[in-house]
């Protein structure tokens, strides 16, 4: 998430001051910074709205009308579930110190929020606001997998894969990623999580349409979107709440945190239009779906990023991000012939790794970025990156594959039956229907 | 006493509504319908993937009236549903053997 060079304290740094309350004598009592305070706060409020209803209408609007509420149920319940083990134990094992294992997994030093009070805190801004933002990135990123087994996993399935995934993949990622693991002392640049968050959804969605197969009807008329709309309402408050998931991370209402929210606008405004135009020139057509996806496209490149480019390198890499993810679900998606519903390989998974790739090179001070730690070379940044990247697939494949197959075996598999799929998830999983046509 | 039923593209309903007025056609019954005829549907196209819609949203309007307003009616709704382009529509004309008016019992003319 952050690491700065020589740009200033962020989440990271601060994190490691998490489980290490108790302060030597010598040392000044933190104190509580209101404006600090109140910026992560609304950023919070607004990551909260990215997934709820954000990330569900931008869904439920892909889907069939016959399954929307299966989308919605699916996101709200995720997004609920994570919040709880998150809580419970999701906290503890990310931010506290591991000890031994403190390179790849954190401590149970907070277990059930022991230890934390309202008086403490992080940085500047009292624990349960940093618990609180953390959590919402905990809540989130699960879900935005949902849209890769989109319309036929049974409902309990898709619970127990999301609370082994948190478990096994989400926590341990970003453990290492932000509280203080290996990947963070690599001094990897991503910002917000590139990795920890795109990436990992990414490709665990392809390994969940790989397991999953392709829902019926594949390829046909009856897969079309129901209502772009709703995808238009859920995607736009994805965008809102963007900023508040970059720009939260400088976990201080500072220039740099403005300039990050900055940065995070133009990537997507850019992401959007590179995808419009792409599409205008290649189908005749612009889009509102495709628009709207640009967006997100930018956004998730934008996301490692944000925080080491300046305002032109955004709009650069989001009007790259439009145009290379519109060739991953126009071309790459039909040769990979995996069906992931929504296209969270697509857009999360190819912007982020995109994003990761281009973030040192967008980082060169000559181009307005923020430049890279003391003796560090752009190629050496690549490499870190390339490597953290790298890792991060591997890691995503076989802790989402051992997710899945958990799921499988605890739930007699991933998938349900014929005739559920065919009456849609909403009438069959839930016994609801999201739309009546008469009274 | 004919039954005219014309299916015609939805944004042409306006003109022929007031067409029909002219016509002196007392009422018309609006159904929204979807079908296909030699126009065969239409793309369309979301993130890359092409779904051909073979059924098309039209409009079906279904007018009684006397035989002397019959080719008034038809040459009303012909004129104003006409765009020159592939998907117009089309237009039956039907022999109607009885109408009546539930309110007062009315039948025939009377009833239209």
């Amino acid at each position: 998430m952050i690491r700065f060079s020589h740009v200033g304290r962020g989440m990271l740094g601060l994190s490691l001051l998490v489980g290490s309350v108790a302060a030597s004598a010598d040392e000044a009592v933190p104190a509580i910074n209101s404006g600090d305070t109140a910026f992560v706060a609304l950023c919070s409020l607004v990551v909260l709205l990215m997934t709820l209803p954000g990330l569900a209408l931008f869904y439920g609007g892909m889907a069939r009308t016959k399954n929307v509420l299966s989308i919605l149920m699916q996101v709200f319940c995720t997004a609920s579930l994570m919040s709880v083990l998150f809580a419970i134990y999701g906290y503890s094992l990310t931010f506290t110190d591991g000890g031994s294992l403190q390179s790849v997994i954190g401590g149970l030093d907070k277990l059930f929020m022991v230890g934390i009070t309202k008086d403490s805190v992080v940085g500047t801004i009292p624990e349960y606001l940093y618990f609180l933002f953390m959590l919402l990135f905990a809540a989130i990123t699960p879900a935005i997998i949902v849209g890769a087994f989109a319309e036929r996993m049974k409902f309990a399935a898709v619970l127990v894969f999301m609370t082994v995934w948190l478990t096994i993949n989400y926590i341990p990622m970003a453990h290492m990623a932000w509280g203080g693991g290996w990947v963070f002392n690599l001094g990897v640049q991503d910002f917000a999580g590139g990795n920890v968050v795109h990436l990992n959804v990414g490709i665990a969605a392809l390994v969940g349409a790989w397991l999953l197969g392709r829902r019926r009807g594949f390829g046909t008329p009856t897969l079309a979107p129901h209502n772009m709309t709703m995808t238009l309402t859920g995607g736009s408050l994805l965008w809102v709440g963007w900023l508040g998931f970059c720009g939260g991370c400088a976990l201080a209402a500072s220039g740099f945190a403005m300039l990050v929210m900055v940065n995070t606008m133009l990537a997507s405004c850019a992401g959007a239009l590179g995808w419009m135009l792409v599409e205008w020139q290649h189908r005749g057509r612009p889009s509102l779906f495709g628009a709207v996806s640009g967006a997100i496209a930018g956004l998730v490149a934008i996301t490692p990023a944000c925080g080491y480019v300046g305002p032109m390198g955004a709009i650069l890499l989001g009007l790259i991000a439009g145009p290379v993810c519109v060739w991953s679900v126009d071309k790459l998606k039909p040769m990979i012939g995996l069906d992931d519903a929504f296209d969270v390989f697509g857009v999360h998974g190819v912007a982020g790794i995109l994003g990761g790739l281009l973030t040192p090179v967008f980082a060169l001070t000559a181009i307005g970025g923020q430049g890279f730690p003391e003796g560090r070379t752009l190629f050496d940044q690549l490499l870190v990156n390339g490597g953290a990247i790298l890792f991060s697939i591997l890691f995503s494949a076989i802790t989402s594959l051992i997710a899945f197959k958990v799921a499988a075996a605890l739930c007699g598999g991933l998938r349900v039956d014929e005739e559920a799929e065919v009456d849609g998830l909403d009438l069959s999983a839930h016994g609801e229907v999201g739309y009546k046509y008469s009274n | 006493m004919k039954l005219i039923t014309a299916v015609i593209k939805p944004f042409r309903l306006d003109d022929v509504r007031e067409a029909l007025t002219e016509a002196g056609v007392n009422g018309v019954t609006v159904t929204e319908v979807k079908g296909y005829g030699r126009q065969k549907g239409h793309s369309e196209i979301y993130r890359g993937a092409e779904y051909v819609v073979e059924l098309l949203p039209k409009i079906k309007l279904e007018v009684v009236v006397a035989d002397t307003l019959c080719q008034a009616a038809t040459d009303a709704i012909l004129k104003a549903a006409y765009t020159g382009k592939i998907g117009d529509g089309k237009l039956f004309v039907m022999d109607l053997e009885s109408v009546v008016r539930i309110r007062t019992g009315e039948l025939g003319e009377d009833a239209i």
